[in-house]
């Protein structure tokens, strides 16, 4: 805390490194030199521009297709934001409904909830999502479908204890007193504020999901080919890695800068929103 | 304390008892796994067969009770592929995943401790924050990833260590250090926030004011109070590196259970999947259950919960 430029610092940084990719995901089509797609067989592997060997057309050189290496990464920035949202979007709906509803009714609703969160946490993770994807066919919507029904975990957790905190405080005793509804209540008293909380725990979930993506398409079972995931990329690169080292590091370096990115953006909120507590 | 113990075996239990129905029902997602099984090529006959032969045009509830007796006796059925029983594929893997495991906690403890009472004694500092930068870097570097690195660098360039297999003791070197990785941050974090929490407190003043040397009030003294739910908090770290080493033994070709099971996904053999998610969730439940017992045991406030 006795360094707060530091702190701000990393999470100004974070939030450029989120928002550089986001918007080259978004712009893909327009920024790219090339189509990600055409191969060109008698360009393989050729380094990046600024190595021994590299050419000035493809910054950061071609695969072992010959497709534009630097095309190919901002389209998988696309995959790997896409992904990244759209299952913290499905996880947090699912997490936290239960633990609203856990925490703000305890009882026999809370003990239920609590037990899906440790039947959840008992289930082994990659694998499972791994026997999903293997099972019902890899592609990008059952991959955040997949993901989106496993991360939900940590939302339950915060939502549940936060929203514990906040039920028996004066607003939520007024809106009872004034007559308000249920649903009222939960939707415009209790949920207004944890949010904040939940905002945090959605960064987490995101660096989460896009790490697993990653991981899931490296082991094959992901998103498929030739779709350019960071994690597949590096996946279809490890036969070369050992000649040409940067195959892996491009993409690596990639994914590494994103989550770091992401995760300092999460500790810069957890500053501004004052959210204390280790979430 | 008895009811405690017996209130927290029951829910173990139970969550058991529910990750046997959703692994049995994971590997029944694909609607017809007789078709799954025979592939592409096979005729109507064949499925048949398959069908048959499986038992798998038994009712599903049939199915399932057979699956979860059998389970409770320890026998897991037999593997398509290999022919094999599954429980003796299992215990074959065992040792490689379990070695694996110990290396990699081993090596989160060793680093994580020692450099969260350096971050907690300097509380606030540079190196305080330092230090817990790296637990962030720590979190967002991708497993797989760090993994191919270090066998580039470890393996290839300095040849320190061999690319996989793990034929002599230092094939477990890099997979362990990676698997470290994921344990490190929630260790360091909880050994920092312990030792603050300890450091503040006023037996310390006490041993402080006794004139007690710096070396011995932290050790002796604050650290033992901070290290109960460190110890407590790695045996569920265990749990989550057992099951998510699949991804660094199929970097290393670490032929462990994860491994097993993902060979077996990619040949839908669904006896050994569904044994394998089975298997490593039961690990996971016992080794919190004793994490449970563990803080139970040292802090009677948590007994009457």
């Amino acid at each position: 805390m006795r360094l707060p430029s530091v702190r701000l610092l990393a999470a100004g940084l974070g939030t450029a490194i989120v928002a550089i990719v986001l918007v080259a995901g978004l712009l893909a089509p327009w920024i790219t030199p090339y189509d990600p797609f055409i191969t060109n067989l008698d360009a393989r592997m050729i380094p990046p521009s600024f190595m021994e060997g590299g050419r000035p057309e493809n910054f950061l050189g071609t695969d072992q297709l010959g497709r534009d290496y630097f095309s190919r990464l901002i389209y998988g920035a696309r995959i790997s934001m896409l992904i990244g949202i759209a299952t913290v979007i499905t996880s947090g709906l699912i997490g936290i409904t239960l633990g609203v509803l856990g925490g703000f009714f305890g009882g026999r609703v809370d003990d239920a909830v609590m037990f899906a969160i440790t039947c959840r946490l008992s289930i082994p993770l990659i694998l499972v999502a791994l026997a999903v994807v293997g099972l019902v066919g890899s592609s990008l919507n059952v991959v955040v479908l997949t993901l989106g029904l496993l991360l939900w975990d940590r939302f339950a957790v915060v939502a549940r204890s936060t929203t514990m905190q906040v039920r028996n405080l004066d607003y939520v005793a007024a809106a009872w007193a004034a007559g308000c509804s249920q649903a009222h209540i939960l939707l415009r008293e209790v949920l207004p504020n944890i949010i904040h909380h939940l905002v945090i725990v959605a960064t987490l979930e995101m660096a989460l999901a896009i790490l697993l993506e990653a991981a899931l398409s490296f082991l094959g079972l992901g998103v498929p080919p030739p779709l350019p995931s960071w994690g597949l990329m590096i996946a279809e690169a490890k036969e070369y890695m050992f000649f040409s080292p940067w195959v892996i590091m491009v993409p690596g370096i990639s994914l590494f800068v994103l989550v770091l990115g992401i995760n300092f953006m999460g500790d810069g909120l957890r500053d501004m929103l004052g959210a204390q507590r280790d979430v | 304390m008895l009811i405690f113990l017996a209130r927290r075996a029951l829910l173990a239990m139970l969550v058991t008892l529910t990750v046997l129905t959703v692994s049995f029902m994971l590997t029944r997602l694909t609607g017809d796994l007789a078709i799954a099984i025979a592939g592409p090529q096979a005729s109507q006959a064949d499925v048949e067969i398959i069908r048959k032969a499986y038992g798998l045009d038994r009712p599903l509830l049939v199915q399932f009770v057979n699956w979860v007796t059998d389970a409770a006796t320890g026998d897991l059925g037999r593997s398509f592929f290999y022919q094999e029983d599954v429980t003796k594929l299992i215990s074959a893997r065992l040792p490689v995943t379990l070695t694996l495991g110990l290396t990699g906690l081993s090596i989160a403890i060793l680093t994580a401790i020692p450099l969260g009472i350096i971050a907690a004694m300097r509380e606030g500092t540079l190196l305080d924050r330092g230090i817990m930068t790296i637990a962030v870097i720590g979190q967002a570097m991708p497993s797989f990833w760090l993994g191919l690195t270090l066998v580039i660098i470890f393996g290839l360039k300095l040849q320190w260590f061999p690319i996989s297999g793990v034929e002599t003791w230092q094939g477990f070197v890099l997979p362990g250090i990676v698997l470290a990785f994921s344990a490190i941050p929630a260790l360091m974090r909880l050994t920092r926030s312990g030792m603050v929490d300890a450091l503040a407190s006023d037996y310390i003043r006490t041993a402080r004011a006794k004139g007690l040397s710096r070396a011995a009030i932290v050790l002796k003294h604050a650290l033992r109070n901070a290290a109960m739910p460190v110890v407590a908090i790695s045996a569920v770290q265990l749990g989550f590196m057992l099951s998510g080493s699949i991804v660094i033994e199929t970097v290393f070709s670490l032929h462990g259970v994860g491994y097993l099971g993902w060979e077996a996904i990619g040949k839908n053999d669904f006896p050994v999947v569904q044994s394998v998610v089975l298997f490593l969730a039961t690990v996971f439940v016992v080794l919190t259950l004793l994490a449970d017992l563990m803080n139970a045991a040292l802090d009677p406030r948590l007994r009457t919960q």
